[in-house]
Protein backbone atom coordinates (compact mmCIF):
# COMPACT_ATOMS: atom_id res chain seq x y z
CA UNK A 1 0.00 0.00 0.00
CA UNK A 2 1.05 3.34 -0.87
CA UNK A 3 -0.76 5.11 1.42
CA UNK A 4 -0.71 4.63 5.84
CA UNK A 5 -3.81 4.13 7.32
CA UNK A 6 -2.95 7.14 9.34
CA UNK A 7 -3.70 9.48 6.80
CA UNK A 8 -6.86 7.73 5.62
CA UNK A 9 -7.69 8.45 9.13
CA UNK A 10 -6.88 11.70 9.64
CA UNK A 11 -9.00 12.79 6.37
CA UNK A 12 -11.74 11.07 7.99
CA UNK A 13 -11.47 12.66 11.24
CA UNK A 14 -11.33 16.48 8.71
CA UNK A 15 -15.27 15.47 7.51
CA UNK A 16 -15.80 14.34 10.61
CA UNK A 17 -15.24 18.34 11.99
CA UNK A 18 -16.50 19.61 9.21
CA UNK A 19 -19.64 17.84 9.81
CA UNK A 20 -20.09 19.03 13.18
CA UNK A 21 -19.11 22.60 12.63
CA UNK A 22 -21.98 22.31 10.12
CA UNK A 23 -24.27 20.98 11.99
CA UNK A 24 -23.83 23.00 15.49
CA UNK A 25 -23.65 26.58 12.99
CA UNK A 26 -25.95 25.95 9.98
CA UNK A 27 -29.98 26.94 10.64
CA UNK A 28 -30.73 25.78 7.36
CA UNK A 29 -32.82 22.24 7.19
CA UNK A 30 -31.48 21.38 3.97
CA UNK A 31 -27.56 21.97 4.50
CA UNK A 32 -27.89 19.77 7.86
CA UNK A 33 -28.84 17.40 6.02
CA UNK A 34 -25.55 18.00 3.95
CA UNK A 35 -23.79 18.15 7.21
CA UNK A 36 -25.08 14.24 8.53
CA UNK A 37 -24.11 13.29 4.65
CA UNK A 38 -20.77 14.62 5.33
CA UNK A 39 -20.25 12.79 8.91
CA UNK A 40 -21.91 9.64 7.52
CA UNK A 41 -19.47 9.45 4.68
CA UNK A 42 -16.78 10.01 7.16
CA UNK A 43 -17.66 7.07 9.50
CA UNK A 44 -17.62 4.73 5.80
CA UNK A 45 -14.37 5.96 5.12
CA UNK A 46 -12.97 4.74 8.01
CA UNK A 47 -14.66 1.22 8.32
CA UNK A 48 -13.30 0.36 4.68
CA UNK A 49 -10.08 1.76 5.35
CA UNK A 50 -10.04 -0.47 8.74
CA UNK A 51 -11.54 -3.08 6.67
CA UNK A 52 -8.44 -2.90 4.30
CA UNK A 53 -5.32 -2.53 6.78
CA UNK A 54 -6.35 -5.43 9.00
CA UNK A 55 -7.16 -7.01 6.36
CA UNK A 56 -11.00 -8.61 6.51
CA UNK A 57 -14.15 -8.40 4.73
CA UNK A 58 -16.44 -6.97 7.46
CA UNK A 59 -15.31 -3.56 7.02
CA UNK A 60 -16.53 -3.27 3.56
CA UNK A 61 -20.01 -5.46 4.01
CA UNK A 62 -20.55 -2.80 7.18
CA UNK A 63 -20.03 0.20 4.75
CA UNK A 64 -22.07 -1.35 2.41
CA UNK A 65 -24.80 -1.47 4.85
CA UNK A 66 -24.39 2.21 5.97
CA UNK A 67 -25.01 3.15 2.38
CA UNK A 68 -28.23 1.81 2.01
CA UNK A 69 -29.12 2.47 5.09
CA UNK A 70 -28.27 6.48 4.65
CA UNK A 71 -30.32 6.19 1.41
CA UNK A 72 -33.18 5.47 3.77
CA UNK A 73 -32.64 8.10 6.17
CA UNK A 74 -32.25 10.49 3.18
CA UNK A 75 -35.81 9.98 1.62
CA UNK A 76 -37.29 10.34 4.83
CA UNK A 77 -35.48 13.08 5.82
CA UNK A 78 -36.46 15.11 2.27
CA UNK A 79 -40.01 14.15 2.83
CA UNK A 80 -39.94 15.72 6.32
CA UNK A 81 -38.81 18.43 5.33
CA UNK A 82 -40.55 19.04 2.58
CA UNK A 83 -43.78 18.65 5.13
CA UNK A 84 -42.24 20.91 7.31
CA UNK A 85 -41.73 23.76 4.06
CA UNK A 86 -45.11 22.99 3.35
CA UNK A 87 -46.59 23.84 6.88
CA UNK A 88 -44.19 26.98 7.77
CA UNK A 89 -43.01 28.09 4.41
CA UNK A 90 -39.65 28.17 5.57
CA UNK A 91 -36.82 25.66 6.06
CA UNK A 92 -35.53 27.61 8.91
CA UNK A 93 -35.18 24.89 11.83
CA UNK A 94 -35.59 27.88 14.21
CA UNK A 95 -38.90 27.73 12.87
CA UNK A 96 -40.04 24.42 13.92
CA UNK A 97 -39.66 25.20 17.40
CA UNK A 98 -43.33 24.29 17.87
CA UNK A 99 -43.72 20.92 15.32
CA UNK A 100 -47.61 20.50 16.03
CA UNK A 101 -49.94 19.67 13.63
CA UNK B 1 4.15 8.91 2.34
CA UNK B 2 1.12 9.95 0.50
CA UNK B 3 1.29 9.66 -3.17
CA UNK B 4 -0.35 12.34 -5.97
CA UNK B 5 -3.45 11.02 -6.43
CA UNK B 6 -4.10 10.53 -2.29
CA UNK B 7 -3.18 14.27 -2.43
CA UNK B 8 -5.58 15.30 -4.71
CA UNK B 9 -8.14 13.52 -3.61
CA UNK B 10 -8.14 14.82 0.13
CA UNK B 11 -8.46 18.28 -1.24
CA UNK B 12 -10.96 17.60 -3.34
CA UNK B 13 -12.98 15.80 -0.83
CA UNK B 14 -12.33 18.02 1.83
CA UNK B 15 -12.31 21.46 -0.06
CA UNK B 16 -16.19 20.03 -1.64
CA UNK B 17 -17.44 19.40 1.94
CA UNK B 18 -16.32 23.17 3.20
CA UNK B 19 -17.63 24.21 -0.43
CA UNK B 20 -20.93 22.68 0.26
CA UNK B 21 -21.71 24.17 3.71
CA UNK B 22 -20.66 27.42 2.93
CA UNK B 23 -21.20 28.45 -0.40
CA UNK B 24 -24.51 30.92 -1.06
CA UNK B 25 -26.76 28.61 -3.06
CA UNK B 26 -28.00 25.34 -1.82
CA UNK B 27 -28.16 24.16 -5.59
CA UNK B 28 -24.60 25.15 -6.10
CA UNK B 29 -24.06 23.41 -2.33
CA UNK B 30 -25.47 20.53 -3.61
CA UNK B 31 -23.34 20.19 -6.52
CA UNK B 32 -20.33 20.48 -4.16
CA UNK B 33 -21.58 17.71 -1.92
CA UNK B 34 -21.57 15.28 -5.15
CA UNK B 35 -17.93 16.55 -5.21
CA UNK B 36 -17.34 15.15 -1.62
CA UNK B 37 -19.22 11.73 -2.50
CA UNK B 38 -17.30 11.39 -5.19
CA UNK B 39 -13.88 11.97 -3.87
CA UNK B 40 -15.05 9.55 -1.19
CA UNK B 41 -15.44 6.85 -4.02
CA UNK B 42 -12.02 8.00 -4.86
CA UNK B 43 -10.93 7.11 -1.66
CA UNK B 44 -12.51 3.64 -1.73
CA UNK B 45 -11.01 2.97 -5.25
CA UNK B 46 -7.56 3.75 -3.32
CA UNK B 47 -8.26 1.57 -0.73
CA UNK B 48 -8.64 -1.56 -3.39
CA UNK B 49 -12.44 -1.63 -2.67
CA UNK B 50 -14.18 -1.25 -5.78
CA UNK B 51 -17.09 -2.73 -5.05
CA UNK B 52 -17.69 -0.53 -2.23
CA UNK B 53 -16.47 2.74 -4.76
CA UNK B 54 -18.81 1.94 -7.46
CA UNK B 55 -22.21 1.13 -4.83
CA UNK B 56 -20.92 4.94 -3.38
CA UNK B 57 -21.15 6.12 -7.56
CA UNK B 58 -24.58 4.75 -7.61
CA UNK B 59 -26.34 5.19 -4.37
CA UNK B 60 -24.97 8.56 -3.16
CA UNK B 61 -23.97 10.80 -6.53
CA UNK B 62 -26.60 8.72 -8.53
CA UNK B 63 -29.16 9.07 -6.80
CA UNK B 64 -29.25 10.89 -3.09
CA UNK B 65 -27.51 13.84 -4.62
CA UNK B 66 -29.76 14.30 -7.41
CA UNK B 67 -32.56 13.71 -5.03
CA UNK B 68 -31.58 16.47 -2.65
CA UNK B 69 -30.99 18.57 -5.93
CA UNK B 70 -34.77 18.28 -6.94
CA UNK B 71 -35.78 18.79 -3.37
CA UNK B 72 -33.87 22.25 -3.69
CA UNK B 73 -35.18 22.90 -6.84
CA UNK B 74 -39.40 22.56 -5.27
CA UNK B 75 -38.36 25.41 -2.05
CA UNK B 76 -38.85 28.98 -3.02
CA UNK B 77 -36.13 30.88 -4.56
CA UNK B 78 -35.10 33.23 -1.68
CA UNK B 79 -34.59 30.70 0.54
CA UNK B 80 -32.34 29.08 -1.72
CA UNK B 81 -30.27 31.93 -0.86
CA UNK B 82 -30.95 33.14 2.01
CA UNK B 83 -28.11 32.76 4.68
CA UNK B 84 -29.26 33.31 8.73
CA UNK B 85 -26.91 32.67 11.27
CA UNK B 86 -24.92 33.75 14.24
CA UNK B 87 -21.75 35.64 13.67
CA UNK B 88 -20.79 34.70 17.49
CA UNK B 89 -22.38 31.02 17.19
CA UNK B 90 -20.05 31.03 13.99
CA UNK B 91 -17.36 31.36 15.36
CA UNK B 92 -17.97 29.20 18.24
CA UNK B 93 -18.43 26.46 15.57
CA UNK B 94 -15.14 27.00 14.00
CA UNK B 95 -13.84 27.10 17.23
CA UNK B 96 -15.55 23.61 18.12
CA UNK B 97 -14.79 22.27 14.81
CA UNK B 98 -10.79 23.04 15.37
CA UNK B 99 -10.81 21.86 18.92
CA UNK B 100 -12.37 18.48 18.14
CA UNK B 101 -9.69 18.42 14.59
CA UNK B 102 -6.51 18.95 16.88
CA UNK B 103 -7.57 16.93 19.71
CA UNK B 104 -9.01 13.94 17.67
CA UNK B 105 -5.67 13.88 15.25
CA UNK B 106 -2.87 14.00 18.48
CA UNK B 107 -4.61 10.98 19.87
CA UNK B 108 -4.94 9.12 16.30
CA UNK B 109 -1.49 10.43 15.64
CA UNK B 110 0.09 9.41 19.04
CA UNK B 111 -1.52 5.71 19.13
CA UNK B 112 -0.28 2.88 17.65
CA UNK B 113 -2.18 3.01 14.26
CA UNK B 114 0.87 4.32 12.55
CA UNK B 115 2.36 0.74 13.07
CA UNK B 116 -0.30 -0.84 11.09
CA UNK B 117 0.72 -1.98 7.95
CA UNK B 118 -0.70 -4.55 5.29
CA UNK B 119 1.56 -6.58 2.34
CA UNK B 120 -1.29 -8.63 2.20
CA UNK B 121 -3.81 -8.90 -0.99
CA UNK B 122 -7.00 -7.18 -1.04
CA UNK B 123 -10.50 -8.58 0.16
CA UNK B 124 -11.92 -10.19 -2.37
CA UNK B 125 -15.21 -9.00 -3.73
CA UNK B 126 -16.38 -12.67 -3.73
CA UNK B 127 -16.30 -12.77 0.56
CA UNK B 128 -18.64 -9.94 0.66
CA UNK B 129 -20.59 -11.64 -1.33
CA UNK B 130 -20.18 -14.51 1.26
CA UNK B 131 -20.46 -12.44 4.15
CA UNK B 132 -23.46 -10.83 3.05
CA UNK B 133 -25.81 -14.25 2.44
CA UNK B 134 -24.13 -16.09 5.20
CA UNK B 135 -23.37 -14.40 8.60
CA UNK B 136 -25.00 -11.29 7.91
CA UNK B 137 -28.13 -13.04 6.00
CA UNK B 138 -30.73 -11.64 9.08
CA UNK B 139 -29.30 -8.30 8.15
CA UNK B 140 -29.56 -7.89 4.51
CA UNK B 141 -33.29 -8.55 4.83
CA UNK B 142 -33.86 -6.30 7.44
CA UNK B 143 -32.42 -3.96 5.26
CA UNK B 144 -34.43 -4.86 2.87
CA UNK B 145 -37.67 -4.12 5.00
CA UNK B 146 -35.94 -1.05 6.21
CA UNK B 147 -35.45 0.60 3.01
CA UNK B 148 -39.22 -0.37 1.89
CA UNK B 149 -40.73 0.74 4.72
CA UNK B 150 -38.64 4.03 4.69
CA UNK B 151 -39.50 4.64 0.76
CA UNK B 152 -43.38 4.27 1.59
CA UNK B 153 -43.23 6.07 4.40
CA UNK B 154 -41.67 8.91 2.65
CA UNK B 155 -43.92 8.59 -0.34
CA UNK B 156 -47.00 8.46 2.18
CA UNK B 157 -45.41 11.99 4.47
CA UNK B 158 -44.80 14.11 0.97
CA UNK B 159 -48.62 13.71 -0.34
CA UNK B 160 -50.63 16.27 -0.13
CA UNK B 161 -54.22 16.51 1.33
CA UNK B 162 -56.31 18.32 -0.33
CA UNK B 163 -57.96 20.71 3.42
CA UNK B 164 -61.76 21.10 1.28
CA UNK B 165 -62.90 18.18 0.09
CA UNK B 166 -60.61 15.31 2.01
CA UNK B 167 -59.31 14.08 -1.28
CA UNK B 168 -55.67 13.41 -1.71
CA UNK B 169 -54.06 14.83 -4.55
CA UNK B 170 -50.26 14.07 -5.49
Amino acid sequence: MANELTEFVLVSVALLGIGIYGLSVKRNAIRMLFAIEIVINAANLNMVAFGRFLPHSGGQTLALFSIAIAAAEVAVGLSLIIVAYRMYHNIDIADFRSLKG
Amino acid sequence: MADAAFLALSVITIGSAIAALELRSLVYGSIALMGTLGGIAGFFILLDSPFVAMFQLAVYVGSIAVLILFTVMLVKRELIFKKVEDKRRKFVGIALMLVFMVALGAVILDSGIKQITTDEPAVDFREIGDDFLTYYWPALILMGLILSGAVTGALVLARRVDEENGQRVN
